[in-house]
């Protein structure tokens, strides 16, 4: 439902403006046709992304020159260029939910989206007829089309025949192959002849009567703003209708009147089945044809012979998963260690920039902002990259070669026990990492209800930002003893960590799955496309634009709350001391005062305070307001915390190992005499940050995926409100029974 | 013995479609997918943990899960088994 319930609000929101209005092309097709080989071939270099008016699904668009250069032959008239807008994979334009419905409404110009000039149709000439289902919807509407008839070089010895097929449909249809390039300059004359000419095909499928005068029922509730005039096309248009709308569709914008009598239609068909005389007769009429459009027209054509060897491995029982679970290793290590040398470069590199800052701008506010605040703030963004570039070059690895679609066939029975889509599993899993990439991920997923349901439960998962917390506290306060002789406290308790995580994480999605983001059982059907081997091309060209995208949108934000962070911490500057240094600057040793008692610059602060106003509601977890402090600081990133306590007891800058800061830990005392922390305490703060959203960045990447500040608002709610309880609920029982 | 549906249909055997039934937005999809009624369908494999079932129709590898299958009513064709 929610997907439904958002769209339309912001309709106008990224529409690409380019100032005079060029002609606009839409390329349309099937899942695993090669669409976006297809596009990038015709597009070059100049790809954008943007939305689609009113709803979180991206499209990508580029203008494209019409002609290429050095073919001066046929003049043209107004426009040399067109804007070529990728649609998102269809087999049907009939549609139950706003994703689907992004198909017509494109095709026709409907809900706010612009009216294309024509439209290219990719088809795989290996799977002919299942594809020409979608070039015969496109045809009854009448949408000026080209036909590409992409993957010739994957038909085999009797390819169909691209005459035939524009013979039938009555627009022209031009041979292709996306991967090696063949057929691209042929597409693009046909696109611009298409521009001027608006070729509009015509089939006549052979409906029964009844149902042609169900058609004309429907006709007469069609929305003004429907209408073309054009008895054909507005007739397929209330064939879609009548197909599509249903009493609880998620479609958006639909006219309250043409739904009613699309329901009564429906009931007064009675024992008619209208879905199946509309499917089944145009199948009929395409079935009729497949002999004259292919010599190889065998009704049965067996699997790819190599794709069912490969599957025979890698979904084979035993080997399948050994496989699997090898790559999956792989995806993971990559992010959780080899993505380290890269990021340990950037912070260097941040570190020194800000130490330059620092000596090379006089001292105060505005050196302080800006090595503090701006350099740490872009450093806060550009760390991420280095994950989401691999996490996003495996992901258009495993995509292109096909075996994504096996990664949702072998999880689905897990995967669906807990009500995610099996698809879910590479972004859960990379959330182990960091939940920045693994949120990005979730694209991969079609619907938008299987999309928020992961992103709000992969932040639970232990990302590695925790460790330097749980290291922390587990080494200033376990002994490092064995139990039972053998086990180790301190590393049996990390591992517990893990599986608490993991287990609050696939509790959460469950509850979250039937509660917050419900959303109506759908049956799986997934396609197995044939193995291709992956083009690092389109894959290194999906790195750059998601992390440009991350860069632009969620970058801006997470500087944002870097510097109001920094400000926090800051500001007010305690009075003048004489040679007390600003305690917060990089790089500089604040001498360890021996006394505590003494206030330090951030005890000062408006973060400082907040701490303590905060207090008396974080007491009952076992928590003073320097950890308080500790907390407010952990939101730019949770391995903050660490040296933000450190600067909280005036111990200036800590290294990994942090023992000064661990010491400190174990000796710091209430007014009482009795110390600040006891293990209890420290399982109490771990229990919180496993759960608690203490990440800005996370919250900033929820909210560029979904388009709106209300997700990662209830994000921050529920895992704020579920760390606070679980940690009350450790402090308090574990005082009770005498720890 | 001829299967009734495609999730007691033997492995590897062919049979034909006869109807798809289930709630309206799969059945419609799956129809869409080109398994309408007299269409061949074989199931290929089953996944290694007992669910979703991989078919091949029309040269297409695609899959569904068994509860799903089992609403999709099949026959032996007159040359199979």
């Amino acid at each position: 439902m929610t997907a439904a319930a958002e769209s339309g609000t912001a309709s106008s929101a990224s529409a690409p403006s380019a100032a005079p209005e060029l002609p606009l092309v839409l390329l349309f097709g099937n899942p695993n046709v090669g669409k976006t080989t297809l596009f990038n071939r015709l597009s070059g270099q100049n790809a954008r992304v943007g939305n689609y008016p009113g709803i979180t699904v991206e499209r990508r668009v580029a203008t494209v020159k019409l002609r290429a250069r050095g073919d001066d032959a046929e003049p043209r008239g107004s426009a040399d260029r067109f804007d070529l807008c990728d649609v998102p994979g269809a087999y049907s334009l009939t549609a139950r939910s706003a994703e689907e419905q992004i198909a017509i409404s494109c095709a026709l110009g409907l809900n706010g989206n612009p009216r294309p000039r024509a439209a290219v149709v990719v088809v795989d000439a290996g799977q002919l007829i299942r594809n020409l289902y979608l070039v015969l919807q496109l045809v009854e509407l009448e949408v000026p089309l080209v036909i590409a008839l992409n993957m010739i070089d994957e038909a085999g010895e009797n390819p169909p025949s691209a005459e035939a097929i524009s013979k039938l449909f009555g627009v022209p249809c031009v041979a292709t192959n996306g991967r090696a390039g063949e057929g691209t300059e042929e597409l693009r004359r046909a696109i611009a002849q298409a521009i001027e000419t608006a070729p509009r095909g015509r089939v006549d499928v052979d409906y029964p009567t009844a149902l042609e005068d169900d058609v004309t029922r429907v006709l007469g509730a069609l929305p003004e703003d429907w209408r073309s005039g054009d008895e054909r096309r507005d007739r397929a248009l209330a064939l879609w209708a009548l197909a599509s709308i249903d009493e609880d569709d998620e479609l958006s914008d639909i006219d309250p009147e043409l739904r009613r009598v699309c329901v009564q239609v429906r009931a007064d068909a009675g024992e008619r089945d209208i879905d199946f005389e509309v499917i089944a007769k145009r199948y009929a009429f395409l079935d009729e044809k497949a002999p004259s459009l292919s010599k190889n027209a065998d009704p049965h054509p067996p699997k790819p012979k190599t794709s069912e060897q490969v599957d025979r491995v890698l979904l084979h029982p035993l080997f399948g998963f050994v496989v699997f679970i090898g790559l999956m290793l792989v995806v993971f290590q990559s992010l959780f260690a080899w993505a380290n040398p890269a990021i340990t470069l950037i912070e260097q590199l941040v570190t020194w920039l800000q130490s330059l800052a620092q000596a090379t701008l006089p001292a105060g506010f505005v050196a302080d902002l800006v090595s503090q605040g701006i350099i740490g703030g872009v450093g806060n963004v550009i760390v991420f990259l280095p994950q989401i570039l691999l996490l996003f070059l495996f992901i258009g690895l495993l995509e292109d070669s096909g075996y994504m679609a096996r990664v949702a066939y072998l999880m689905d029975r897990i995967m669906k026990s807990l009500g995610l889509h099996g698809r879910a599993f590479v972004p859960m899993l990379s959330g182990f990492a960091c939940a920045v990439p693994a949120i990005m991920a979730t694209r991969t997923m079609e619907r938008q209800r299987d999309r928020l349901l992961t992103m709000m439960v992969v932040p639970l998962m232990t990302c590695s930002a925790r460790l330097p917390v749980y290291s922390l506290i587990i080494a200033a306060l376990y002994p490092p003893t064995d139990v039972f002789g053998w086990i180790p406290v301190q590393g049996l308790l990390l591992v517990a960590m893990y599986l608490f995580s993991t287990t609050i994480t696939l509790l959460a999605a469950a509850v979250l799955g039937r509660t917050a983001i419900r959303g109506r059982r759908i049956p799986l059907i997934l396609e197995l496309p044939p193995y291709r081997m992956p083009r690092f091309g389109s894959t290194l060209r999906m790195m750059w634009e998601r992390s440009t995208v991350f860069l632009r949108e969620a970058g801006t934000v997470i500087l944002v709350c870097t510097v109001l962070l920094w400000g926090l911490l800051s500001f007010p500057k305690p009075p003048e001391t004489g040679s007390s240094p600003p305690a917060q600057t990089a790089g500089e040793v604040a001498p360890a005062s021996g006394a505590v008692a003494e206030k330090t610059a951030i005890e000062h602060s408006y973060g400082g305070r907040l701490g303590k106003f905060i207090e008396p509601g974080i007491a009952p977890l076992g928590f003073d307001w320097k950890i308080g402090v500790g907390m407010i600081g952990a939101f730019a990133a949770r391995e903050v915390f660490v040296s933000t306590m450190a600067i909280v007891y005036g111990l200036g800058e800590v290294d990994d190992e942090a023992v000064p800061l661990r010491e400190q830990i174990r000796a710091e005392t209430k007014a009482d005499g009795r110390p600040v922390y006891t293990p209890l305490v420290g399982l109490s703060l771990m229990v919180f940050f496993a759960l608690a959203c203490q990440c800005m960045s996370t919250l900033a990447v929820v909210r560029r995926e979904t388009k709106s500040w209300r997700w990662p608002a209830f994000m921050f709610a529920y895992m704020t409100t579920l760390a606070y309880v679980a940690s009350l609920a450790v402090f308090q029982i574990g005082s009770l029974l005498g720890f | 013995m001829s299967p009734v549906n495609l999730a007691e249909t033997p492995l590897r055997s062919r049979v034909s479609i006869e109807q798809v039934g289930g709630e309206r937005a799969f059945r419609r999809r799956l129809m869409e997918l080109g398994l309408v009624p007299g269409t061949s369908v074989e199931v290929t494999r089953v996944a290694p943990l007992g669910d979703p079932l991989e078919l091949l129709v029309r040269g297409c590898s695609l899959s569904i899960r068994r509860a799903e299958a089992s609403e999709v009513t099949v026959k032996a064709l007159a040359n199979g088994q």
